[in-house]
């Protein structure tokens, strides 16, 4: 087992505010990896250090073994459009672009000619249930189909991890777990690694491990089948 | 609240906080854990007697006194690893079992125990058997989704629960302590 991304003692801080002291985690290849813990516990931030977002004031972030906080700027943001995705909590869709654009945006910033990336964008409108929606813009979108394009856009440009904060959390229960489903299948089916930030049981239920962030360490709960009795 | 199955264990766990009499027991008892059910006398004795035949706890002299409950009760070496074997297990994650998982909290604050290692044991047991459900719901047939979905909605509850308490449990070794 290869460890694609690793937090080794990650701390940062903003301001006087600790958001993370010293949180460790590691993980694998393909793995789709649930974050779980109490609001300001610092979640967000853990998940901005491991995808080179925010460099930490302290420790190591490795991705496929190389640091990632001791890159440059402009090296880091080239290794996040190549090899990341990304899905927030509000899609964050960009609202003059139709919703094909926008699935189709990491290609064309990653300078795909845009026919090309277009052709790639279109499947995933029947992959997702999305068929007929491919010029709407994210005003006419609902809430569940908007989430379901930012996922799209997630992982059109087939990254080797994405990372998702809170990305069913403006969406209801139904709607949430159509798309927790959809974006597990589809991870799975291109090797993507996901590392997901929930509060809900039911949507980290989909990931096969979870992590506990409180006061800022990480720390991995047991898995396997452990002994149960009552 | 607490299953007849864990009457004898939540005894246990009350005598390793001190020796006691059963009249002790049973006050602590329906006050903690009772919530308007309280433990009958008889079954205080029995549970009892049964816990000292099985060399669990071990009756002082009687004292002076009348009455057979004049009887200070000690936990033996036994008892403490039969109730702490009790404590650290997780509680299989069934719906509607939140009244064990509450005496088990309850107990492991009053005692001073780790109360938040066993809820992240606890929260894993949980989890695990939500993921055994979720894959039940994504391949198995309608009915099969329905029962997983039922479940599911259970767990969640639970979970929920568990957070919270976690969230509070300094609070709570307070209050129960007090
Ligand atoms: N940009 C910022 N400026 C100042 N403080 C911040 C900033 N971002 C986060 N924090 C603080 O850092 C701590 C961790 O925040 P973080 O957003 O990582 O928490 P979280 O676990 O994601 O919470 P939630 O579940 O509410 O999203 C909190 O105390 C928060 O107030
Ligand atoms: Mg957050």
């Amino acid at each position: 087992m290869t460890a694609v991304i690793e937090a080794r003692d990650v701390a940062l801080a903003f301001g006087e505010t600790p958001a993370l002291r010293g949180a460790n985690l590691s993980v694998e290849a393909g793995e789709v990896l649930a974050i779980m813990g109490p609001s300001g516990s610092g979640k967000s931030t853990l998940l901005h250090c491991l995808a080179g977002i925010l460099v930490p004031d302290a420790g190591e972030v490795l991705f496929n073994g190389r640091r990632l906080d001791v890159m440059p700027e402009a090296q880091r943001s080239a290794l996040r459009r190549d090899k990341f995705g990304f899905v927030f909590q509000f899609g964050q869709l960009v609202p003059e672009l139709t919703a094909e654009e926008n699935v189709a945006l990491p290609l064309l910033l990653n300078g795909v000619r845009r026919a090309a990336a277009l052709a790639e964008a279109r499947p995933w409108f029947a992959r997702l249930g999305l068929d007929g929606l491919e010029q709407r813009r994210s005003g006419e979108l609902s809430g569940g189909q908007a989430q379901r394009v930012a996922l799209a856009r997630g992982l059109v440009a087939r990254p080797q991890v994405l990372f998702a904060d809170e990305p069913t959390g403006a969406l209801d229960s139904l709607t949430g777990e159509q798309v927790m489903e959809l974006m597990v299948d589809a991870a799975r089916e291109q090797g993507t690694t996901v590392i997901l930030v929930t509060h809900e049981p039911r949507v980290a239920a989909y990931a096969d491990r979870e992590a506990i962030v409180r006061d800022g360490q990480a720390r991995a709960l047991s898995t396997g089948a452990g002994s149960v009795a009552s | 609240m607490v299953s007849p199955m864990s009457v004898p264990l939540t005894l246990l766990g009350l005598l390793e906080r001190e020796p006691s009499h059963g009249y002790d027991l049973k006050r602590d008892y329906d006050s903690l854990f009772g919530r308007g059910k309280p433990l009958p006398y008889g079954q205080v004795y029995a549970t009892l007697g049964r816990l000292a035949r099985d060399g669990k706890v071990v009756a002082g002299e009687a004292e002076p006194g009348d009455g057979p409950e004049r009887k200070r009760y000690v936990i033996t070496e036994a008892g403490v690893t039969e109730f702490e074997t009790w404590l650290k297990d997780p509680v299989a994650p069934e719906p509607n079992l939140q009244s064990v998982l509450f005496t088990k909290v309850v107990l492991a604050l009053m005692l001073g125990r780790d109360a938040e290692e066993y809820l992240d044991t606890q929260r894993a047991a949980h989890l695990r058997r939500m993921r055994e459900l979720t894959e039940l719901r994504r391949t198995g047939a309608l009915v099969d989704a329905l029962l997983a979905d039922h479940g599911l909605f259970h767990l969640d509850a639970d979970l929920r629960w568990i957070d919270l308490t976690t969230a509070r449990l300094d609070a709570l070794a307070e209050a129960v302590r007090s």
